[in-house]
């Protein structure tokens, strides 16, 4: 299916043969005894043996009697059991299990009941109970009774190593899985073995704080290995790999048992890395939501926010009839085919007539393929416009360029697994930890053996963990910076190597000039590029062509064939030829008046650094398509419900160009917004035919790629050199944290305990310019201002970075301008 | 009738149609043979002579036996906490997935049972439950038993899903209602061995500082002598 699997048959393979239970299995060399048992079907307990993490024989679980040929060939046996998940096999080596032999059985009860003596019999009250491995594995393992008479060790319980990981010290038997995740895979040790022998035990660290840095978490939560509080964005997966009830989340908490539940395979809505996800549900409510195992995207692991940021979707503000707004100015519920003859009068009203001014549709980034493709689909037919936009965020026309030519309809480009191999990366205006999810957790799976460069200005956290180096460059500046990526620098000859990689984030559409030297250095260099974008439907968006000049399959609007070609394919005579606007002349036109309709879909205007409140005031006509009564559809004319993911099944595209297809969790009446479209486009007389999402993707598929000559020419847009110097005046530099105040994280709060506390970070010598009053500064701009606690970073002179979208720090809405902009920065409040 | 109508035919034909009925009981004798027509009688005339088992329900209503399957409860422990944990294994038992349970955590605010976790929401539906008892002997505190109650039935479907506040016990006499903190220094292995058998001071103290007004408070109480009156 994949290259690497490709690969794996084509090269020889050295393999060893041994015998398991008297079945004769061939593995490849290296292979652990427990892996090669799992191939001919026999079950070895075990506790600490995780496939993605290093071996370690810390439960002695999975003992077994092992036999293997001297130096003359006799077959001699181990005079001890061994553990099977630390052994690797050997050619003619016989393996006698549990299931065929008494040494190794009783072993493993000997394990077993080692490892009851201090476990709680709690299995009531524990969260795990019902799924839990030491249960199964104590009936299908453990002795039928018990000899320990005696009292089982006590701690305190459970302690809060966060707001939403709790330790409960008692239940735990020394695995180390959570250890091991913590450092092997996130990189952000928080608990330890502490003692030795009958008190050892998990622990938190219990250094000082070393000094206030600004990663700390908004809750409580306990010391990391480096003394800092433990903040991680990866945390949840070691509640999940935990073999007993010793880690909980504070959210699942007693919520339910395994047996109530339902689940259903799904995708995660929060990240372009397209996660498989597992939801559990209870009579229609979900109650957590794991990771669900998928090698060649996110292994098993996904973050804190796929994980814990689904309660929005079933909060009370949600929408589950359409309103229309009456005579009275109020909001009123309708039904569907009283508001759909309303959003079809708004919208007729917006087309037709001499002084009709014309439509404009803004989806939002978070949309299905399926939605962005009906999105795009009603706007160039039923609206006639090209104005529609997924993009709420920093754009540009370089960027569209850069799409069109380079990454839509481009397949399946760059991959996670060639992102693990590359032997270098370089990273531009993209945070993996904040932004890629868990692109972040493949990266630093080879740390050691892998270069990485970020352009940024200054080293965060995250890339610390990746052992990135930097390349200072001030927000807008990014171009020069990957331009000055030549002749013998570091960064030029490293991306040279075979298999490397220059990773692009959206935030480079702020910085002009940066899409152009990125392609440059890309040809330069022979490395490979991939554009990672922060939320999920930005790829599924751009190969449905919900940008303003860009059609379905990367084909450019102002080309007459790639028109004709969308247009046949359509059943149309033609379509709107004026290529759109892009989000932000959308919404600026809409606040001077100059749009008669706007369709909004999943659209926040605190995320939207133009005034979106405005314009919405301002529009004859606004139809909203949401989930909840957010402000927008408060503000809205007619309002129509559409489903959550959970309810919904649809298409996400992530970054690298998967389809990455989710089924219906819970079943409920709720439209998907493509069927809502299309049931709108038929009371406007027109067929959309995008009913059900084998329609779309039929329609999809007919429509294929852009031929040669239909896409748009790739960018050619001059760097800008960015004078940031100390003063005053200081480079707004801001990007979005995983966990903040996103809309898609309301009602967690102890998940928001976890995103870390929002500081202003400047360097030493700016800092000293500005002049520092009880550590804090106030950055302001015409609109509006902010007031944070300043972290002292080692970064770039004549840069302020603030959170985007953190608590107290909401840079659209509170500054009105995007990163790159200038900004006032002073001390004090 | 056709011969494939006649289902009969072939037993008829297997038996020989033309058989002879013979009753196994000896031939009576003369005075039997007279007194046939009225035999039947003679279990009528004794009857006459026995003590009358008519029950008069619902005019008079007996108990059941000790062990009887009746109406669920929820027990409490000596100091009013309840029992139920909302582990969920009364539910897990059940044949005919007639319990349904939500569990939450115990608060310092707000404790319900002994430890973290209480049920919040218990239901029973009565037109499910089999009255099997396999959800008493899953139940790991002793939380719910049966009662000899056995009047379940009403003239609606909710009214027979049975809610935490109509299942659980009543409040003995001294106990004080729950929530209320457990007493101080256990913890709740000393409520599961027994060891607690009365309410304390500080529960009452704290009840009387949170909820004035909670019958159950010792000054609140009414006495069975005013309840008569």
């Amino acid at each position: 299916m994949t290259s690497t699997a490709d690969k794996a048959t084509t090269q020889a393979v050295e393999t060893v043969s041994l015998t398991i239970d008297g079945t004769e299995v061939t593995v490849p060399k290296g292979t652990l005894i427990i892996r090669a048992a799992e191939q001919v079907g026999i079950d070895i307990p075990r506790f600490c043996d995780h496939p993605l993490l290093k071996p370690a024989g810390a439960c002695r679980q999975c003992l077994v009697d092992v036999a293997a040929p001297d130096r003359e060939g006799n077959v001699r046996p181990f005079p001890k059991p061994q553990a099977s998940c630390t052994m690797t096999v050997m050619d003619g080596m016989v393996v006698n299990t549990q299931h065929s032999s008494e040494t190794a059985q009783k072993a493993q009860e000997g394990v077993m009941e080692l490892l009851l003596i201090n476990h709680p019999l709690d299995c009531p009250v524990c969260d795990k109970g019902g799924e839990c491995p030491l249960q199964n594995q104590a009936m299908s393992n453990g002795r039928t009774e018990t000899r320990f008479i005696d009292v089982k060790r006590v701690f305190e319980k459970p302690l809060s190593l966060s707001s939403q990981i709790l330790l409960d010290r008692e239940r735990c038997i020394l695995c180390q899985r959570c250890t091991r995740f913590s450092k092997e895979i996130a990189g952000d040790a928080f608990i330890d073995l502490q003692n030795r022998g009958a008190m050892q035990q998990i622990g938190t660290f219990n250094e000082d704080v070393l000094e206030f840095d600004g990663y700390e978490p908004i809750g409580v939560a306990a010391e990391d290995e480096s003394g800092r509080a433990f903040s991680s964005y990866y945390s949840g997966n070691t509640i999940q790999i935990c073999p007993v009830g010793a880690l909980t989340s504070a959210s699942y908490r007693f919520r339910s048992r395994p047996f109530d539940l339902v689940s259903s395979p799904g995708i995660s809505e929060h990240d372009s890395s397209g996660s498989a996800i597992r939801t559990d549900h209870r009579r229609g409510k979900i109650l957590r939501r794991l990771a669900d195992n998928d090698p060649v995207v996110n292994e098993e692991w996904i973050t804190d926010k796929d994980r814990f940021a689904f309660s929005w979707q079933n909060l009370s503000d949600r929408i589950t009839r359409p309103l229309v707004r009456g005579e009275d100015g109020q909001l009123h519920e309708a039904s569907w085919p009283d508001a759909l003859a309303a959003a079809a009068k708004g919208l007729r009203a917006a087309l037709t007539g001499d002084e009709a001014q014309g439509a404009a549709v803004l989806p939002g980034g978070r949309v299905t393929l399926e939605d962005a493709y009906a999105y795009q689909k009603f706007a160039r037919t039923v609206l006639g416009t090209n104005d529609v936009d997924v993009r709420t965020r920093t754009a540009s026309d370089e960027e569209i360029a850069f799409l069109g030519s380079s990454v839509a309809a481009t397949g399946m480009g760059v991959t996670f697994a060639d992102l693990e191999k590359a032997p270098a990366v370089l990273l531009a205006g993209f945070e993996p930890e904040d932004e890629g999810g868990v692109v972040f957790l493949r990266l630093r799976k080879s740390v050691g053996s892998q270069q990485v460069f970020t352009v940024a200005p200054f080293l965060t956290r995250g890339a610390e963990k990746l052992d990135a180096t930097l390349l200072p460059a001030a927000p807008g500046g990014e171009g020069k910076a990957l331009a000055g990526v030549k002749g013998s620098t570091e960064a030029s000859e490293a991306l040279k190597a075979d298999g490397s990689i220059i990773v692009v984030g959206e935030r480079l559409a702020g910085s002009p000039g940066a899409y152009t030297q990125a392609l440059a250095l890309a040809k330069r260099t022979g490395a490979r590029l991939a554009w990672i974008p922060r939320r999920a439907g930005e790829r599924g968006a751009l190969e449905a062509g919900a940008l303003p000049t860009l059609l379905p399959g990367g084909r450019s609007v102002t080309e007459a064939s790639a028109r004709s070609a969308v247009a046949q394919a359509w059943g149309v005579d033609a379509l709107p030829e004026a290529a759109g606007r892009d989000a932000a002349s959308i919404i600026a036109a809409a606040k001077d008046g100059k749009l008669d309709a706007l369709i909004l879909g999943g659209v926040t205007p605190s995320d939207v650094t133009g005034d979106l409140s405005a314009a919405i005031e301002r529009t004859g006509f606004v139809l909203s398509l949401e989930v909840r009564r957010s402000e927008v559809a408060e503000a809205a004319d007619v309002v129509l419900p559409v489903a959550p993911p959970s309810e919904k099944s649809g298409t996400f595209v992530n970054w690298e160009g998967r389809l990455r297809g989710f089924a219906t969790a819970i079943k409920t009446d709720a439209m998907s917004d493509h069927r809502v479209l299309d049931i709108l486009a038929r009371e406007l007389g027109v067929h959309l035919g995008t009913g059900t999402v084998g329609e779309v993707s039929q329609q999809l598929g007919a429509l294929g790629a852009a031929a040669a000559g239909e896409r748009p020419a790739a960018p050619k847009v001059d760097a800008v050199k960015i004078d940031a110097k100390p003063g005053a005046d200081l480079v707004l530099a801001s990007w979005h944290q995983l966990v903040d105040e996103g809309a898609l994280q309301d009602g967690e709060p102890y998940l928001a305990g976890t995103g870390r506390t929002s500081v202003a970070r400047l360097s030493r010598k700016t800092a000293d310019a500005v002049g520092l009053k009880d550590g804090l500064v106030t950055v302001s701009t015409q609109y509006g201002s902010l007031e944070l606690p300043v972290a002292i970073t080692d970064m770039i002179d004549g840069v302020v970075w603030v959170p985007a979208k953190s608590p107290g720090s909401w840079v659209a809405q509170e500054l009105g301008v995007e990163p790159g902009a200038r900004v006032t920065v002073k001390g004090g409040m | 009738m056709t011969d494939s109508d006649d289902v009969w035919k072939v037993n008829r034909e297997r038996d020989g149609a033309a058989e002879k009925f013979e009753s196994n009981l000896p031939e009576p004798g003369p005075v039997g043979k007279v007194f046939a027509p009225v035999a039947g009688f003679g279990v009528t005339l004794r009857n006459f002579f026995k003590p009358t088992v008519t029950e008069q329900y619902p005019d008079k209503r007996d108990t059941a036996m000790p062990r009887y399957h009746g109406r669920h409860q929820l027990n409490r422990y000596a100091d009013g906490l309840e029992k139920c944990i909302g582990c969920e294994l009364c539910a897990w038992a059940c044949p005919a997935d007639a319990i349904y349970v939500e569990a939450d955590s115990n608060t310092p605010d707000a404790q319900y049972s002994p430890g973290e976790r209480y049920g919040r929401v218990y239901q029973i539906n009565y037109l499910r439950c089999i009255f099997c008892g396999l959800c008493i002997e899953a139940c790991p505190t002793r939380a719910l038993t049966m009662t000899t109650d056995y009047e379940l039935a009403g003239p609606t479907r909710e009214g027979l899903i049975y809610e935490k506040q109509d299942l659980l016990a009543p409040m003995g006499k001294d106990m004080l209602a729950a929530p209320h903190p457990m007493v101080p220094g256990t913890v709740d292995d000393d409520y599961y061995k027994g060891d607690v058998l009365k309410v304390v001071e500080e529960q009452v103290d704290w009840v009387r500082e949170n909820r004035p007004e909670d019958e159950t408070l010792p000054e609140n109480r009414v006495s069975e002598a005013a309840r008569g009156k």
